[in-house]
């Protein structure tokens, strides 16, 4: 029953309140990542396996190879937009109230701060500062 | 009513006992490996930003991600890696509609299994210098 007589229709009150205009934004974006990083994985981690444990200028070196650059700066921006959507769908699950939002709030500048970190030093390394 | 005989009804699932199908337990594995990748990241990150600043920088987390605690670090990573990619791909698969029948899951799941493990070994294998 409603308390508050309105003339408005119950329809009226939700139109642009719910998620029907971007609800399934994230979920989209989040199999784009996923699709991205299917193919860019191989070329990233392979990579990054070959050169583990080689000496500074021999790593130095690889990352500076156009193609193994861009597929790091690749790897890097796709990984952490993907991780960033994984944990806000995990935290969104289990965590609830203000934990949650300050946890999805941290989640965030996190994996924000862990592609800065990444995208400079592929930068550094390929354009040789 | 139902309230006093409460006690005496059986309950199910019983969580304890209930034995979780192999689907579920990759279910949950993709969300652990996803979740613990961060980590994995961080120490990525780590690596690539010494590489960018000095041979000392390098040389302390290049000793860190060569030890035998590196070692086991970065093989799980490798291990969740590449089981969230396999992973992954069923779900995209999923995504599409296909592949939900009970035989096409075990076969699939059993499929990501195989996978993971290949692509882990060969993964550390080229980390030895394999190639």
């Amino acid at each position: 029953m409603e308390k508050h007589k309105s003339f408005r229709t119950p329809r009226a009150r939700v139109l642009g309140l719910g998620s029907a205009r971007s609800g399934t934004g994230h979920f989209w974006e989040q199999r784009i990542s996923a699709i991205a990083l299917a193919f860019l994985a191989w070329f990233f981690i392979l990579n990054v396996a070959r050169h583990l444990g080689d000496p500074y200028e021999v790593v130095r070196a690889s990352f500076a190879r156009p193609f193994n650059a861009i597929v790091a700066l690749g790897f890097i921006l796709t990984a952490s937009l993907h991780l960033a959507q994984g944990l806000a769908v995990v935290i969104e699950d289990y965590v609830h109230g203000r934990a949650g939002v300050i946890l999805l709030i941290c989640v965030r500048l996190f994996c924000a701060l862990l592609a800065l970190v990444g995208v400079f030093a592929i930068l550094k390394i390929a354009l040789g500062a | 009513m139902s309230v006093a005989k409460r006690g005496e009804r059986p309950l199910s699932p019983h969580l304890q006992v209930y034995r979780l199908p192999l689907n579920a337990v990759l279910s949950i594995l993709h969300r652990i490996t996803g979740v613990a990748m961060a980590a994995s990241a961080v120490l990525v990150v780590w690596w690539l930003l010494a590489a960018a600043t000095s041979p000392t920088a390098f040389a302390w987390i290049d000793g860190l991600m060569t030890s035998w605690l590196g070692d086991l670090v970065l093989t799980l990573s490798l291990g969740a890696l590449w089981f969230h990619f396999a992973n992954g791909i069923r779900h995209l698969i999923w995504d599409t509609g296909s592949w939900f029948g009970q035989r096409r899951v075990r076969q699939s799941a059993i499929g990501a299994i195989a996978v993971a493990v290949v692509m882990t070994l060969v993964t550390i294998w080229l980390a030895q210098g394999g190639a």
